[in-house]
């Protein structure tokens, strides 16, 4: 790497009467306009102002060169030009890269560092390049937490596969590292293996402050000892020359670096650079791009690595999109026909309504930020019972700051789309963090008997379709719908099939034909408890809607039978909806040891372990559930063929090896509780609240030992 | 039922409507209770207006006053406690062809749905909300409100309110992008009826803080203006409420005031020697949030699919 210490740190600098100037060279076929360079004074005696300073004014002259050099191109057709300072994309480089069917890549810096940015590009590149992709990011609680400090890791995990990725996958097979600090907190969540590359920012080696300098030296020893890989790289030393402030941009160095090391396509990640900024100017563009090619030739230059993924033809989609949950989520608001998302910022949902803030416009839709998440599903209750049927997207708080109100939907029958985007809870809890804890308070969180529909999504795909589904549940069975996803789905980023959009998907036109003034409001068939609602606008059909017990006429119910009636019939749409659902699918065998039960976004990680321990032999499936409420039928059938059922879940349990913990006593996580009373079965779970998605090696882990444990044992009996 | 057009041709209307048209169920309010009287006031208003009973939602919260939608023939909407606003806001969001009104008292608008009061004011949809302010809670039996006098005893405070009572009208003129501010009397019929007028056919949130009686609870808060007529002062101006003379005999102060004049209105309002009656902030210009909130409602099927088409173009590979 020798190459590296030539440029010194007087770049563009010389001296002249104890001041400072800036002298760049012209390129030959300019120095007959602007001379052999151009100068500029930095009107400074101070070397360290004149470093500061030098960029600004390099640019500027560069700009001059530039523009002499467009204009003489403009006049002749002679491209051949000889200017030192343009810089030309390498080509795509794939010989001799080592062929590999998935990687898993992390970068991890401070908070603001936008390490995200960078693999997001990352992994955008790779989904449109055909490869299978799975993101996850790193997001520290605060805004601005302090540099270098290990809870303040910001940082994000791509996961790249020929295949298709579900999930963020088991250790990472390598890290680049803004500091060594932050690595440390991955490090402490079991991110890495023996053997991890790590690329390392070095700028820390050689740090004013005496403690950096040994906290770096200690952590190279330590990493080493733990087996990581550590390459030290100047990253900030190269971005210096380009930018007087590499905090920004740093991200775009490691992303050239990057896609040099994965053969990514140069020309596609350019493109994503520019979309960025494109709200900024194209200056701003073209440092981006340039500091994009530094570091991609930086790799060619000083790193051995390179990795070929290539795509399974056979897993090509025919027209891809690549999205993240919330965005998902958002398009499927906008597929459903919704036209009006109210909500309050609430992390990690809020990117939901970022989304729609950007272009509900173009379905005719419009986001309401309302004052509080009260009024945000007020505001959308009074538009569904308007005849517009609404959405509000939150999060666990927001969620049981809205319970009155959902209470209010079901009790009055008015249709509703609830996304819950889980968080770690109880109270503000894990910010930015995924958990599966939003279940029971889902379906139980309400004064009274409140049944309603709930569904959660698996896959970024549903994200969008269980959307569309909601709206035509919400409608149909004129109830609130409340759809569960969680922050891995939210801010996970993977190419789904584009979802072929009909108009069929979208919400009717509003009907306003006379209603019959004989047809009550509540007009509940017995058999389902279904009825039609007349909406505002539509003669005949004036009603007044109250959250108080009503009859079939919506008038106060004083008399304890109404009451019961209403009960009834509120509980027997469930009934009537379950009706008409099929068992779920059963992921491996129908019978054998063990059934891990799971739902939500651990689909891809849960089958991707029960395939790997189906493959060596072992005799476990899975099944994963959408419908929540109604659950899906057949349950207790399906559990019957196996000796043991267990759930897997992001939320908490009480261990059984944990003090005070009894059979008796222990509290189940909460699909498990569910599964328990609904098929009076003996059902297990294993459940852990570590604030990141579960990975198929755990999960793995949990498998053999629980396969260990049934050996012998009596098939699980109702 | 009928009547002259401008060029001396009979204009028959298909539908008349009278007030039993806009009457719902009986009302179970007390005897001598003053919401009657608002509610006598909007079936009139409704009348002299015409608007369609199925095009007409009255939005309520829980209280006294929030009973107001079982007692019209309209379509309504009795929901939580404090959380009128947002539904109605909801309701005229997606739908700006539905004439909205919202009927709260001073706990439901002051105390627990302070935070829609202020966002309702600030949103300024056009939406007729009248506060029936008895200084009391009464359906839940005689606690303290947020205007209740410090003098009168109640079930939470029996020695008197340990703080004096919010002035709801200073409240109101403090907020930015109020639209139409007035305060009235449930006991004077004419004004009552002018004032409620006005309101529904301003254009924008139009807030009518309504003194209202419960002779159960609080006499003496009625009773004393009642007594003490000179406790009130009835605000003229052209371009205020206007009301007979006879009316205004009824009240000894009179004051002109230019509903336009936000200063003055909040000095009236600050000054609590006197409950000033009429109008004290107009504006029909302030930006309205229904209009914002309504966009795309006229786009076809198809312009939907092409915008939903390049919405997914954007993440297109």
């Amino acid at each position: 790497m020798s190459k590296l210490q030539v440029k010194g740190e007087t770049k563009y600098l010389f001296k002249r009467d104890k001041m400072w100037w800036v002298k760049i060279a012209v390129p030959k076929p300019l120095r007959g306009v602007l001379g052999h360079d151009l100068r500029k004074s930095l009107h400074t005696h101070d070397l360290e102002e004149a470093r500061e300073a030098r960029w600004e004014v390099a640019e500027e002259l560069r700009a001059i060169i530039e523009n002499a050099h467009n204009e003489q191109e403009s006049k002749s057709a002679d491209q051949d030009s000889e200017m030192a300072e343009i810089e030309v994309a390498p080509p795509l480089e794939t010989a001799g890269a080592q062929q590999v069917n998935e990687y898993i890549v992390e970068v991890v810096s401070d908070s603001g560092e936008g390490a995200q940015k960078c693999g997001q590009i990352l992994g955008l590149v790779s989904g449109k390049m055909g490869n299978g992709v799975w993101t996850v990011e790193i997001i520290p609680a605060e805004i601005q937490p302090p540099a270098r400090e290990r809870q303040g890791a910001s940082g994000i995990r791509v996961r790249m596969g020929s295949k298709v990725v579900t999930n963020m996958g088991n250790e990472a097979d390598m890290v680049v590292a803004f500091n060594e600090q932050v690595l440390y907190s991955r490090i402490g969540n079991g991110a890495y293996k023996k053997g991890t590359v790590v690329l390392l920012e070095n700028m820390w080696a050689e740090d004013p402050e005496e403690k950096i300098r040994e906290q770096y030296k200690d952590a190279l020893a330590d990493f080493s000892a733990q087996g990581l890989i550590v390459h030290e790289l100047p990253i900030q030393k190269e971005c210096l020359k380009l930018v007087p402030d590499p905090r920004k941009g740093k991200n775009m160095f490691v992303l050239g670096m990057l896609c040099r090391i994965f053969a990514r396509d140069t020309e596609t990640a350019k493109n994503e650079i520019a979309k960025i900024f494109k709200k900024k100017s194209d200056k701003v563009i073209k440092i981006n791009h340039d500091l994009f090619d530094a570091g991609y030739a930086f790799a060619q230059e000083n790193l051995d690595y390179a990795f070929a993924i290539s795509t399974a033809e056979e897993d090509r989609m025919e027209s891809p999109i690549v999205i993240n949950g919330n965005t998902a989520a958002g398009l499927g608001v906008m597929a459903a026909g919704i036209e009006l998302v109210a909500m309050y910022p609430i992390t990690p949902a809020t990117s939901a309504s970022h989304y729609l803030a950007e272009d509900f416009h173009l379905t005719g839709g419009f986001v309401h930020q309302a004052e509080d998440e009260i009024a945000a599903i007020g505001f959308a209750i009074g538009a569904s019972y308007a005849g517009k049927t609404a959405c509000t997207i939150t999060s666990g708080p927001g969620m049981a700051l809205k319970t009155e109100m959902i209470g209010l939907a079901v009790m009055a029958e008015i249709p509703l789309v609830i996304i819950d985007v889980q968080r770690g809870g109880p109270s503000t809890g894990l910010p930015t963090k995924v958990e599966q804890g939003d279940l029971l308070a889902s379906l139980y969180g309400a004064a009274g008997d409140a049944p309603k529909i709930v569904i959660a999504a698996t896959t970024i795909s549903e994200c969008f379709h269980f959307v569309v589904m909601a709206r035509k549940l919400a409608e149909s069975f004129r109830t609130p719908v409340i759809m569960l996803t969680d922050a891995n789905l939210a801010t996970g980023v993977q190419p789904i099939e584009r979802p072929d959009v009909t108009d069929e998907w979208f919400a009717p036109p509003l009907d306003q034909s006379a209603w019959d003034k004989e047809v009550a409001p509540y007009n509940w068939d017995e058999t389902s408890g279904l009825s039609e609602r007349p909406i505002p606008g539509m003669r005949g059909g004036e009603y007044i809607l109250t959250g108080l017990a009503h009859n079939r006429n919506s008038k106060i119910a004083y008399d304890s039978a109404s009451n019961q009636e209403g009960m009834n019939m509120r509980s027997r749409k469930l009934a009537a909806l379950g009706a008409t659902m099929k068992p779920p699918e059963i992921h491996g065998d129908p019978t054998g040891d063990l059934l891990i039960v799971g739902w939500g976004s651990t689909l891809g990680a849960i089958e991707e372990a029960v395939d790997l321990a189906r493959a060596q032999g072992k005799k476990v499936s899975s099944v994963h559930l959408r419908f929540l409420s109604p659950l899906e039928p057949g349950l207790k059938k399906i559990f019957s063929g196996f000796k043991k059922v267990m759930t897997i879940e992001i939320n908490y349990s009480d261990d059984l090896k944990s003090p005070l913990i009894t059979a008796e006593n222990r509290r189940y996580s909460q699909l498990a509780l569910v599964l328990r009373a609904h098929t009076l079965m003996d059902i297990d779970c294993w459940s852990m609240v570590p604030g990141h998605p579960l990975q198929p090696g755990t999960i793995g882990k949990v498998i053999e030992a629980n396969l260990t444990e049934t050996e012998g044992a009596a098939a699980c009996s109702a | 039922m009928f009547g002259l057009k401008g060029d001396w041709s009979l204009e028959v209307k298909d539908r008349y409507f009278t007030l039993e048209d806009y009457s719902g169920a009986e009302p179970r309010w007390c005897t001598g209770c003053g919401d009657h009287g608002i509610l006598a006031a909007v079936h009139r208003v409704c009348r002299d207006s015409q608007i369609k009973p199925e095009k007409t939602v009255a939005v309520s919260g829980i209280g006294c006053s929030s009973r107001l939608p079982h007692y019209m023939n309209t379509y309504g909407f009795h929901g939580l406690h404090g959380r009128a606003l947002p539904v109605a806001c909801g309701v005229k969001s997606r739908r700006p062809d539905l004439d909205v009104w919202v009927a709260t008292g001073d706990g439901d608008c002051f105390s627990i749905g302070a935070a829609h009061w202020l966002y309702a004011l600030r949103y300024n949809m056009d939406i007729t909300m009248l506060v029936f302010d008895n200084g009391i809670y009464g359906l839940t039996k005689k606690q303290t409100s947020p205007t209740t006098p410090m003098d009168v005893p109640t079930n939470t405070h029996p020695s008197g309110a340990l703080l004096p009572p919010l002035n709801p009208l200073t409240v109101t003129l403090g907020v930015n992008n109020i639209s139409f501010v007035a305060q009235i009397v449930d006991w004077n019929a004419p004004l009552r009826h002018e004032v409620i007028k006005m309101a529904h056919e301003h254009k924008g949130t139009s807030f009518v803080r309504i003194i209202q009686r419960c002779p159960v609870y609080v006499e003496s808060i009625g009773k004393r203006l009642q007594d003490e007529p000179a406790r009130m002062q009835l605000l003229t101006h052209e371009n205020g409420v206007q009301v007979d003379d006879n009316v205004k005999r009824l009240f000894p102060n009179h004051a002109e005031h230019d509903p336009s004049d936000l200063a003055a209105a909040r000095a009236l309002a600050q000054d609590e020697s006197v409950l000033p009656l009429g109008i004290l902030y107009h504006n029909p210009d302030a930006p309205r949030y229904d209009i914002m909130s309504s966009v795309g409602l006229d786009m076809s099927v198809d312009e939907k699919l092409a915008g939903m088409n390049q919405a997914l173009d954007n993440f297109a590979i």
